[in-house]
C-alpha cells in the first residue's frame, strides 16, 4: 500500500501546485450554479404586460388588477391603438399584450361570451407558452370571481397544481443537470489529462518499469479527483439548498450514493479516453467536446428528452448523464425511494462495469 | 542462479507483426560491470532494453534479470532494477525532495530511510540548496544527474540507462560518468545505451547491435584490436555500414 499512498500524495502535489487549474476545478461548480440560478432563468417573473382596453369597465379593471397583483406580471403600458402591438414587441420590453374586446363587461353579462386575446412573442416559444399558461391561470381565477358577481353558477373551473415544484422554479430542473455536467466534466477530463500527461512527459515509462502495478497507478490517479469531486458535490448541494432554496426532499444518503457511483463512472470514462489519446490537448478536446456536448444537449439538462425525435432519444440512452440526472431529479425533487430509481442506478452500474473492464484491458495491453 | 551473471539473455526475440525488431539476442552481463549497449537508431536497442525491464513482452527466447525470469517474474524484476529513460524522467512541477519521496515510496522505502538518503544524496550532488526548488527550474545537467541518482535511490542490482547523456555538455557528461563509476563501485551493474563513442570507451564491455542482432561483444580494447582500428568510433562505423535498416 505504501507505493500507492506515495503516488496519491504526489498527485495532490501536482494539483495543489497548479493553482489556476485548482481554482477552475473548485470554482466552476459555484459559478455554474450561480449562473444558472440567477442569470439564466426560464421562469416567468415580473414580465411586462401591455394592455389594450377599449372597454374600460369593472370587469376589465378587475382582470388588470389581478394581473398586476401577481408576481408574474407587471402592467407596463396602456395601448391606445391596436396598431401599436407590433411596435411594443419590437422594442423588446413587453412579454405579453392583453387585448380586451369592445364592450367586454356587457358581452360577458348578456351573452356570457366576452373575448380576450393574449398575444405573446413567438420568437421564444418556450417562454411564450409559459407566459400564456400563467396568464390563463389568472384569467380563470378572474372568471370565477366575475361569475360569482354575475351569479352564474355551474361552471367547471380547473385548478392547476404543479407537483413537487409549485412555484415552477427552474432551479429544480437545472440543479440535477448541473451536478451531472460538473461531475462528468471534472472527473473525466481531469483524469484523462492527468494520465496522458505522464505519457507525454515520458514519466509513464518510469512508472511502468517500477514495481507499481498498473491498477495501482490507475487508482492512485483517480483518488485525488474522486476527493475533489466529492468536494464539488458537497458545494453544489449546499449552494442549491441554502442559496437557491432547492430542498433535498429524498434520502440524502441515497443521493450521495448515486452521485458517487456516477463519479466513479466518469473517472473510468476519463481512463478510457486516456487510453485512446496521446496528448493532453487531444484529451481535453475529446472530453470537452465529446462529453460536454452530449451532456448539454442529450441529457435532458436543457432540452426535454421526451420531445426529442426518436433517434435522438435512442442516442441519449447511451449518455450516462441522462440516467444520472433523471435519478437525481427523482430523489432530490420527488423524494422517491430506492426502488423507483433502480432502473437508472442499474444502468449506471452496468455502464461503469463495462467502462472499467474495457479501459483496464486496454491499459494492460499497452504494457505488453 | 549464476551469481556471476546478473543479466542473461538467450535467443531473445521481439516481433512487431512481420517486422523482427530484435532477432535472437544472446548475451550475459557480469555483476558490477559497466555494459555499453550500442547501435544505430532503429537497431533495436530500446526494444531489447524494454524487454529486459519488463516493459515489453518478448515474442520468444529466454531472459533473466537479477535472477528473475523476465516472463514470469516481471514484478520481481522491476523491484530489483532502476530505469532512466531517454526522455527526462522526473516530475518537473514537483520539488526536488518531492520527487525523491515519490520514488522512494514507490520502491517501498520507509519514511526515515527516504529522509536520510535524501540528505545524503543532495550532499553528494551539491544540491542541498535546491531541496525545495522545482525540478523545472534546474539546469538540464543537474536534472540528468538527479534523475540518475533517483534511478539508483533504492539500491537496485542493475540500472538501465537509455541514452542518459543526450543533450548535455561535455563537462557534465564527464561528471555523469564519474557518478556511474561510483555506482558501479557500490556493486550496481550498469547497462547503458549511448550515441557517444567516447563514452563507449568508458565501458568495461560493449555490444554493438546492427539490424536487431549483436554483431560484436567484447571490451573496447579487444574490439579495437580485433578490427585493427584506433578508436571505438571506427569499430562502430565499420559494423554499422553493413546495416540494411534505415535509422529513424
Amino acid at each position: 500500500m505504501r507505493p500507492f499512498f506515495s503516488f496519491v500524495q504526489k498527485e495532490f502535489f501536482h494539483i495543489f501546485r497548479d493553482k489556476r487549474t485548482m481554482l477552475i476545478l473548485l470554482g466552476m461548480p459555484i459559478i455554474q450554479m450561480l449562473l444558472f440560478g440567477f442569470a439564466i432563468s426560464t421562469e416567468v417573473k415580473n414580465t411586462k404586460v401591455a394592455v389594450f382596453d377599449p372597454s374600460k369597465d369593472a370587469s376589465t379593471r378587475l382582470i388588470k388588477e389581478r394581473l398586476q397583483a401577481s408576481n408574474y406580471f407587471d402592467l407596463a403600458e396602456e395601448l391606445t391603438d391596436p396598431g401599436q402591438i407590433n411596435d411594443v414587441f419590437k422594442d423588446g420590453n413587453i412579454g405579453l399584450v392583453v387585448v380586451f374586446s369592445e364592450g367586454f363587461a356587457s358581452d360577458l353579462r348578456h351573452t356570457g361570451d366576452a373575448s380576450i386575446q393574449l398575444i405573446t412573442d413567438g420568437t421564444d416559444p418556450n417562454q411564450a407558452s409559459l407566459i400564456t399558461a400563467y396568464a390563463t391561470g389568472i384569467l380563470t381565477a378572474c372568471q370565477q370571481e366575475l361569475a360569482g358577481m354575475a351569479e352564474v353558477s355551474g361552471r367547471i373551473v380547473p385548478e392547476l397544481k404543479m407537483l413537487y415544484n409549485p412555484q415552477g422554479e427552474s432551479a429544480y430542473n437545472f440543479v440535477p443537470g448541473v451536478m451531472g455536467m460538473i461531475l462528468m466534466l471534472i472527473c473525466a477530463m481531469m483524469t484523462s489529462i492527468a494520465i496522458v500527461r505522464e505519457k507525454e512527459t515520458g514519466t509513464m515509462e518510469i512508472l511502468l518499469a517500477s514495481p507499481m502495478r498498473p491498477i495501482q497507478i490507475i487508482l492512485a490517479k483517480m483518488a485525488p479527483y474522486f476527493v475533489l469531486s466529492a468536494v464539488n458535490l458537497a458545494t453544489i448541494l449546499l449552494l442549491s439548498a441554502f442559496v437557491l432554496h432547492v430542498p433535498i426532499v429524498g434520502n440524502l444518503g441515497l443521493l450521495v450514493a448515486v452521485s458517487l457511483l456516477f463519479i466513479f463512472l466518469a473517472l473510468s470514462l476519463g481512463l478510457l479516453i486516456s487510453n485512446v489519446v496521446n496528448s493532453q490537448m487531444a484529451a481535453m478536446l475529446v472530453s470537452g467536446m465529446g462529453l460536454m456536448m452530449p451532456v448539454m444537449l442529450l441529457s435532458g439538462l436543457i432540452f426535454p428528452i421526451e420531445s426529442m425525435p426518436e433517434i435522438l432519444q435512442w442516442i441519449s440512452a447511451i449518455v450516462p448523464a441522462r440516467w444520472f440526472i433523471a435519478a437525481v431529479r427523482k430523489i432530490m425533487i420527488q423524494g422517491v425511494e430506492f426502488h423507483a430509481v433502480a432502473k437508472e442506478v442499474g444502468i449506471l452500474a452496468l455502464m461503469t462495469g463495462l467502462l472499467i473492464a474495457v479501459s483496464l484491458k486496454n491499459f494492460k495491453t499497452r504494457l505488453s | 542462479m549464476n551469481q556471476e551473471w546478473v543479466i542473461e539473455a538467450e535467443g531473445l526475440t521481439k516481433c512487431f507483426g512481420a517486422f523482427v525488431a530484435v532477432d535472437h539476442l544472446s548475451f550475459q552481463v557480469k555483476r558490477g560491470e559497466i555494459f555499453g549497449f550500442l547501435g544505430a537508431n532503429g537497431a533495436g536497442k530500446t526494444t531489447a532494453m524494454r524487454m529486459l525491464c519488463g516493459l515489453s513482452r518478448p515474442t520468444s527466447g529466454k531472459g533473466t534479470v537479477a535472477g528473475f525470469d523476465i516472463y514470469r517474474q516481471a514484478e520481481e524484476v522491476k523491484k530489483h532494477i532502476g530505469y532512466m529513460s531517454q526522455k527526462f524522467s522526473l516530475y518537473e512541477d514537483l520539488k526536488v525532495w518531492e520527487n525523491l519521496r515519490l520514488f522512494g515510496g514507490i520502491y517501498g522505502l520507509k519514511d526515515r530511510e527516504i529522509a536520510a538518503k535524501t540528505t545524503q544524496m543532495l550532499q553528494e550532488l551539491n544540491l542541498e540548496g535546491e531541496r525545495d526548488a522545482l525540478v523545472r527550474s534546474l539546469p538540464l545537467g543537474w536534472k540528468q544527474k538527479l534523475a540518475f541518482s533517483v534511478s539508483i535511490f533504492h539500491k537496485p542490482q542493475v540500472v538501465f540507462l537509455d541514452e542518459p547523456t543526450g543533450g548535455v555538455d561535455p563537462i557534465t557528461r564527464r561528471q555523469f560518468w564519474e557518478m556511474i563509476y561510483r555506482a558501479a563501485d557500490q556493486g550496481i551493474t550498469i547497462f547503458v545505451t549511448t550515441h557517444y563513442m567516447d563514452e563507449a570507451e568508458y565501458c568495461d564491455r560493449v555490444s554493438i547491435m546492427v539490424d536487431g542482432r549483436i554483431k560484436a561483444l567484447d571490451s573496447p580494447k579487444n574490439l579495437r584490436n580485433q578490427f585493427q582500428v584506433p578508436t571505438m568510433d571506427d569499430v562502430f562505423q565499420r559494423l554499422a555500414r553493413e546495416a540494411k535498416r534505415k535509422g529513424d
